[in-house]
């Protein structure tokens, strides 16, 4: 059997599960369901919302209370020597979590608190900065994008003017005006200056979009400017804007953390994960355990929201097709070959789990002289 | 085209006459030079804020004090720069700029190239073995490392990376079982990036674990890292290897002319190993640069000589093996000064710095100078490797596949080309379009962005300046500081869209 033959009905099979996939489906739910397939995107997700409830819970939300026995500010006496962490995954005893799961550090204050704080604190900052360039960037971005001409380069160099200006410089000024900046206050600023690269995209969106003809159609129907922008064009951006802001989600967690790092942002009394290894980072030599917790869940929660991201991604591009794995072909193929019994089940590598009984009685009986040829078939556009 | 870069160099000049007149404004609301006199006890107090008034004009209004800034900026097209005073040391600020400058470069030249060929090197892979084990490991590598905070990695990096190795190579013997792990992990990823059937990954797998077990043992049993050295053979060796790589990548090993240029080339660098330990010796900078050059152009020459009908590519081929050949020498020379460095009493046997860039104090030839800058550099550009690594490996997985599925690649294929043409010439190239216009402005982040970077490991770099000026109360080192950057970021950005529209025609500059 030749190699051609095996490949058009491969294509075929490929063809006919990707139809299947999406036959009689809005572009939400196939988005929603490609989402929810990618298995990276929805571990994370779990993840996410698993650390955002323990992080408000246990200590309390505002006025709130939490389950948690201590509070961010309580100091007490050492429980172990040096403050070592109480959890205790193994040996004696077995498993406990015990009072300071998480440690003491030198006052005698609880760390699993104080980073649940931390993290109260990064996420908050997180999402407003996320919002506030998320607006600002898709305002400037759709205005630039629709109207071009002189409004759209003047938008332009009003881009980079943001561009130049040093984010450390806002946490300074800030620093001089309001003494220490509350969470609330740095990340509003943070969002003000952070909002370029998604109006640059935006932008880039609405350049094409307003040449095409179904923008022409809403013209010519005599539609506003506004109603033009936010009804007809802004839909067609929504897969660059919800990308772009989940990944803007990690870059404000990592930028808070290190602005706080640099003593620019979040500072004592307040509390942030990026404070906390800064006011511990000496100490890591002595008592470690205050800088990993804090530096476990910043990666955590960045590395969560980047796969989300990267979820949104996949399932919003049309393009980025979920190739089948070899396996989920070779069964769809074999399907089709049922269907039209007349043709030959020729050269398959088939696991013999996954098929009917008499299937294989039939491949077994006629592909076995040429099986070895097409089980390197598949795969050999890449060698 | 003229009328183009002409109105946008005038447009970008604006913009940053705008900005850093707003970040002049800002900067002096957030800093108060008074702040030390002020809570001061000593008994003439008003006579020394008086003075500091005086000395910094804090009378005349912000914007007035602007344009005298800008004055001295102006003072640079003339040759006459004068960016103002650090008044806390009384250093002029061009003076701090220029070694500050200094010192970042060296810092994120290296990291900034090294990041970019790891990472669109293990990208393009990444995308031609698109789902398998290998693409999946480094989606999700890629991803961790974006994910960490360059402060925590580099803390880390100095605990364990300094101060592990340091005390690895008080004895450097290496345990058989670390032998064998890495020598099994080392065979994985080869049988994993060369993919195919399980014969090819079998025969992959076990000579990538002999190797570097071999070598790894060879390294433990010598005692290689109390005096290494590669020496002619190890050269040679990896010279011709290089060599075959090369060719099998740019040419196809069945370009025979171009095979036989490049193995030549590997024999000339490992023959002249011998004479250039004498040319090596009592060389500065430039020499190292000039017989950079010298070989470079011998190779080329090589590919030359031996022609074929695609002479381009030999010489391409040769030139470059002769440059990576000319590096194995450099090396080579460098870890001879190993020896006497380790011992001497400035480094007292502890060769990992964590601090600055350049022991206080120590005296020595160029390679013992090298070496020693060497062994500064090595913590911060791993750690910034680390971090910018994933965003190349990203955008050169995405680029690739995006190129991939074009109807060009299919065509290509379809005409019957080779797969390594296919995926050299029509892929590759195409997909390093949109990673050519990210290069200038992640160079121009990274200049401004090493900030952390800098600060941790005590490099007295433009973050540095920076930083130390807005503690300080220092205006004028913070405004040099928004200049460059300003001025770099808005040059990268230019030459990025200069870039795109030079490479893909099909985008129009005037529009």
């Amino acid at each position: 059997m030749s190699e051609q033959t095996t490949n058009t009905e491969e294509t075929r099979a490929e063809n006919e599960l990707e139809l299947r996939e999406v036959a009689g489906l809005s572009q939400g739910q196939i988005v929603r369901k490609r989402f929810l397939r990618h298995k990276a995107a929805m571990i994370s997700l779990v993840v996410l919302i698993a650390i955002i409830l323990l992080a408000i819970t246990s200590i309390g939300w505002g006025p709130i209370p939490g389950w948690w026995k201590w509070n961010f500010k309580q100091t007490a006496p050492l429980a172990l020597p040096g403050g070592r962490p109480t959890l205790q995954l193994w040996g004696e005893g077995g498993f406990h979590i015990g009072d300071y799961p998480f440690g003491q550090d030198e006052l005698g204050r609880d760390n699993f608190a104080r980073v649940m704080r931390g993290i109260q604190t990064s996420l908050t900052v997180m999402f407003i900065v996320a919002f506030v360039s998320t607006a600002i960037g898709i305002l400037v971005g759709a205005i630039a994008g629709y109207f071009r001409g002189w409004i759209d380069s003047f938008l332009m160099r009003f881009t980079e003017l943001f561009i130049v200006v040093p984010v450390l410089i806002t946490g300074a000024v800030l620093g001089k005006l309001y003494g220490t900046p509350t969470p609330v206050i740095l990340a509003i600023a943070l969002g003000l200056l952070n909002w370029t690269g998604l109006a640059r995209l935006v932008r880039a969106e609405f350049l094409s979009l307003r040449e095409r003809e179904f923008v022409e159609a809403a013209r010519v129907a005599g539609a506003s400017h506004t109603r033009i922008i936010f009804k007809h064009m802004l839909p067609n951006t929504i897969a660059v804007i919800i990308v772009n802001s989940t990944l803007m989600l990690s870059a404000a967690v990592l930028l808070e953390t290190s602005l706080s790092y640099l003593q620019f942002g979040i500072q004592a009394p307040e509390v942030s994960l990026g404070n906390l290894i800064s006011e511990y980072q000496s100490a890591f030599a002595t008592r470690p355990w205050l800088f990993w917790w804090a530096g476990l869940f910043i990666v955590a929660i960045a590395l969560c929201v980047n796969f989300i991201g990267d979820g949104l991604r996949d399932a919003f591009d049309p393009r980025q097709r979920r190739i089948p794995t070899v396996r989920a072909l070779r069964k769809a193929e074999l399907k089709a070959q049922l269907g039209a019994s007349s043709a030959t089940p020729a050269g398959l590598m088939v696991d013999a789990l996954e098929v009917d009984e008499p299937l294989i009685e039939r491949i077994e009986t006629e592909g076995n002289q040429d099986g070895g040829e097409a089980a390197g078939s598949g795969k050999d556009s890449t060698n | 085209m003229y009328n183009f870069i002409f109105r946008r160099a005038l447009s970008s000049l604006g913009v940053l006459l705008v900005a850093t007149f707003l970040i002049y404004i800002l900067v002096d609301v957030a800093i108060d030079p008074l702040s030390d006199l002020i809570t001061s006890t000593a008994p003439n107090k008003q006579a020394l804020i008086d003075a500091r008034i005086q000395q910094l004009q804090l009378d005349v209004p912000s914007p007035v004090r602007y344009l005298g800034w800008l004055g001295g900026v102006a003072g640079c097209f003339i040759g006459k720069c004068d960016l103002g005073v650090a008044w806390t040391t009384n250093q002029q600020v061009t003076d701090v700029l220029v070694s500050s400058i200094g010192v970042t470069i060296k810092l994120v030249t290296l990291a900034t190239v090294l990041a970019m060929i790891l990472g669109v090197a293990v990208g393009v892979v990444s995308a031609l073995r698109q789902y398998t084990g290998f693409d999946y490991t480094m989606i999700f590598i890629s991803f961790l490392l974006y994910s960490l905070p360059s402060f925590w990695v580099a803390v880390l990096m100095k605990q364990w990376g300094a101060i592990g190795f340091n005390d690895f190579l008080a004895d450097p013997s290496i345990s058989v079982v670390t032998v064998l792990v890495i020598a099994l992990i080392a065979g994985i990823i080869w049988q994993a990036v060369f993919s195919g059937d399980l014969k090819r990954r079998l025969i992959v797998f076990a000579s990538a674990f002999v190797v570097t077990a071999g070598v790894l043992w060879y390294i433990s049993a010598t005692n290689w890292f109390s005096d290494p050295s590669l020496g002619f053979v190890v050269i040679l060796l990896t010279g011709v290897g290089i060599a075959f790589a090369l060719t099998a990548i740019m040419a196809g090993l069945r370009n025979r002319r171009a095979l036989y240029a490049a193995v030549s080339t590997a024999v000339l660098i490992a023959a002249i190993w011998y004479p250039m330990q004498f040319a090596f010796r009592g060389a500065t900078g430039w020499t190292v640069f000039g017989l950079a050059l010298l070989v470079t152009a011998a190779g080329v020459a090589i590919g030359w000589f031996w022609g074929g009908y695609d002479r381009a590519v030999s010489m391409r081929i040769s030139g470059l093996v002769a440059l990576l050949g000319f590096g194995l020498l450099y090396v080579d020379r460098v870890m001879q000064a190993w020896k006497p460095y380790f011992n001497s009493s400035a480094i007292n046997g502890r060769p990992i710095a964590t601090i600055g860039s350049a022991t206080p104090g120590l005296q020595g030839s160029f390679w013992t100078m090298q070496l020693d800058s060497f062994t500064h550099l090595i913590l911060p550009t791993v750690a910034l490797v680390l971090i910018s690594f994933a965003a190349y490996t990203r955008y050169s997985r995405a680029s690739m596949l995006e190129v991939l599925n074009q109807d060009y690649v299919r065509t290509a294929r379809a005409k019957g080309l080779s797969e390594r043409v296919v995926i050299v010439r029509h892929a590759f190239r195409n997909s390093l379009i949109p990673l050519a216009t990210i290069i200038p402005l992640d160079f121009a982040a990274i200049l401004g962005g090493a900030v952390i970077t800098e600060k941790i490991f005590g490099w007295r770099g433009m973050g540095t300046m920076f930083l130390s000026g807005l503690q300080k109360n220092e205006i004028d080192p913070v405004m040099a500081y928004v200049l460059v950057i300003g001025f770099v970021a808005i040059v990268a950005n230019f030459l990025a869209d200069l870039l795109y529209a030079v490479l893909d025609p099909r985008i129009r500059v005037n529009a």
